[in-house]
């Protein structure tokens, strides 16, 4: 079977300061994978690498068996993987229900997303579909962010730090819908500084350090002890 | 009615300002470039426009359209070509650019042309005058200037807030990398934000050089004006804008009356007041 995201010896650069360190990833369909690490451990920039905002080797990345490591983000986005951004990114000039349109720029497949299934999931966003993204709550802002992702009816969705600065009972009500997105055909990856919330939702996990893999494998087959490790180094 | 003649007077000039500032408000509100070159690309489609009546004998209407077309390719080229490659962090490389380009315009424009001055024949049109009150009337010619105006501040208006590619030059203008996420190719919505800023340069060209006259030199001073009506109106707000050119053009007329030395000076002393009593202009655009 095609991995849906194949990750192979992947170095990320800015500039001369190198983030990556040959890194190999891999998302089955249906599947979802969490990273976790500590800051700077080089995340957000592995996300960055696949979704197509930092460039590499084409073969780096592939994506249901294509290589995209050297196109560009928009193109990528509408072969189907969109990127939920850290610190949500909403666009501020344009109302609730517009950044959710912007996410489907381009689409042609229309389903399973569209703007009513995703009201349907978050009905808060049809309340406030006319608001200025500005004044909702974090929370809000995030469901628009991931609702601004499925609108582009991806079937690889990058979820970066979707919990930051949220009340935990937010974060949980946020991550109650990743079954829901996993169940209209989307694989998922999610970026998580919390340890446990991420091993508690993902199939396998990978844990980065210092842009290196340092473990992965199965939540359920590694020692907490050995996370710890990974996670810090000592 | 001394006073109230003046004041339709100044409305209609304010129409021209405004058709003039348009195109600079659009690229600056989209790429946050300053277009120094825009006063000569005004001067530049004006002379297209009298090429294409005296050289191909078309009519003033078609030979507009026509300019407006070769204006929004020759737009989408430069931004291609020429801009895209120093658009960055660094505002003074773009701003060096488009200065050069001024100058590339004006004496190319003086190889070509000669420095001659021109105008664009309207025909009959130009002395027909429609009256407004008793003992009022007003030239039909710049009353189409100023609904021009309206019409083309309106239709950019319809096409930022209603339209798909509108809403993906706003989202581009927030955030060019977070908008290439959403499939928005940055390249081509900037090129298309140049050719639509030319094109709507050439409505301008075609009401200013019906109006007065022009030569290879002027572009500077069309700059200056532009600048002032979308400075006065508030950076970022295209009816902002509209308003910026009537108030240049209203004080311009009403200085003029009171003093003919007076005309430019008045205008640009009425733009240092609204910076002094509101800095961001009368409309300034309100982030979302």
């Amino acid at each position: 079977m095609t991995a849906a995201v194949r990750v192979h010896a992947l170095d990320a650069f800015y500039g001369d300061f190198q983030a990556l360190f040959g890194i190999d990833l891999e998302l089955a369909p249906g599947e979802t994978v969490a990273v976790i690490g500590a800051n700077g451990a080089g995340k957000s920039t592995l996300l960055k690498s696949i979704a197509g905002l930092v460039r590499s080797r084409a073969d780096a990345v592939q994506f249901e068996g294509r290589p995209i490591g050297d196109q560009p983000a928009a193109r990528i986005v509408r072969m189907g993987l969109a990127l939920v951004p850290e610190g949500r990114q909403l666009f501020p000039s344009l109302s609730v229900e517009e950044n959710l349109l912007i996410g489907g720029y381009g689409d042609r497949r229309r389903s399973p997303w569209n703007l009513n299934r995703v009201y349907e999931v978050f009905p808060v966003l049809r309340e406030r579909r006319l608001s200025d993204v500005t004044l909702l709550s974090g929370g809000q802002q995030q469901m628009v962010a991931i609702g601004r992702a499925l609108m582009s009816n991806p079937t690889v969705l990058l979820c970066d730090e979707i919990s930051l600065g949220l009340a935990p009972i937010i974060v949980e009500d946020i991550y109650r819908t990743l079954p829901l997105i996993r169940g209209n055909g989307a694989s998922i990856v999610i970026v998580e500084q919390d340890v446990a919330r991420a091993l508690k939702h993902c199939d396998r996990f990978y844990c980065l350090q210092e842009g290196r893999v340092t473990l992965s494998g199965r939540p359920a087959d590694i020692a907490p002890e050995a996370v710890r490790m990974a996670y810090f180094g000592t | 009615m001394g006073g109230l003649d003046s004041i339709v007077e100044g409305v209609l000039l304010g129409g021209v300002y405004a058709l003039f500032a348009v195109g600079l408000s659009l690229i600056f509100g989209i790429m946050r470039l300053v277009n120094l070159a825009h006063g000569d690309i005004i001067v530049f489609a004006a002379f297209l426009i009298l090429t294409a009546t005296l050289a191909l004998g078309l009519s003033l209407g078609v030979a507009t359209l026509l300019t407006m077309v070769i204006m929004f390719v020759i737009g989408f080229a430069l931004q291609r070509l020429v801009l895209e490659r120093v658009l960055g962090d660094d505002i003074l490389p773009p701003l060096l650019v488009t200065f050069g380009l001024s100058i590339v315009l004006q004496n190319g424009l003086l190889l070509g042309y000669g420095a001659d001055s021109r105008r664009l024949q309207a025909g009959a049109f130009e002395q027909v005058s429609v009256p407004l009150a008793p003992g009022l009337s007003v030239g039909l010619a710049p009353l189409i200037a100023l609904i021009t105006a309206v019409v083309v501040v309106a239709l950019l208006q319809l096409l930022f807030y209603r339209t798909a590619l509108g809403r993906a030059f706003r989202a581009t203008a927030d955030n060019p990398e977070i908008a290439q996420l959403m499939g928005i190719d940055q390249r081509n919505i900037y090129a298309l934000a140049v050719g639509l800023s030319l094109a709507v340069s050439t409505i301008a060209a075609v009401t200013f050089g019906i109006r007065s006259n022009f030569d290879p030199s002027i572009g500077p001073a069309r700059l200056l004006y532009a600048f002032e009506a979308v400075i006065i109106g508030g950076l970022g707000s295209l009816w902002g804008t509209l308003a910026g050119g009537i108030v240049l053009g209203l004080a311009q007329t009403i200085g003029g009356r009171i003093d003919p030395e007076w005309q430019i000076l008045s205008g640009h002393l009425a733009f240092l007041v609204v910076l002094m009593v509101r800095p961001r202009g009368l409309f300034p655009a309100r982030r979302r």
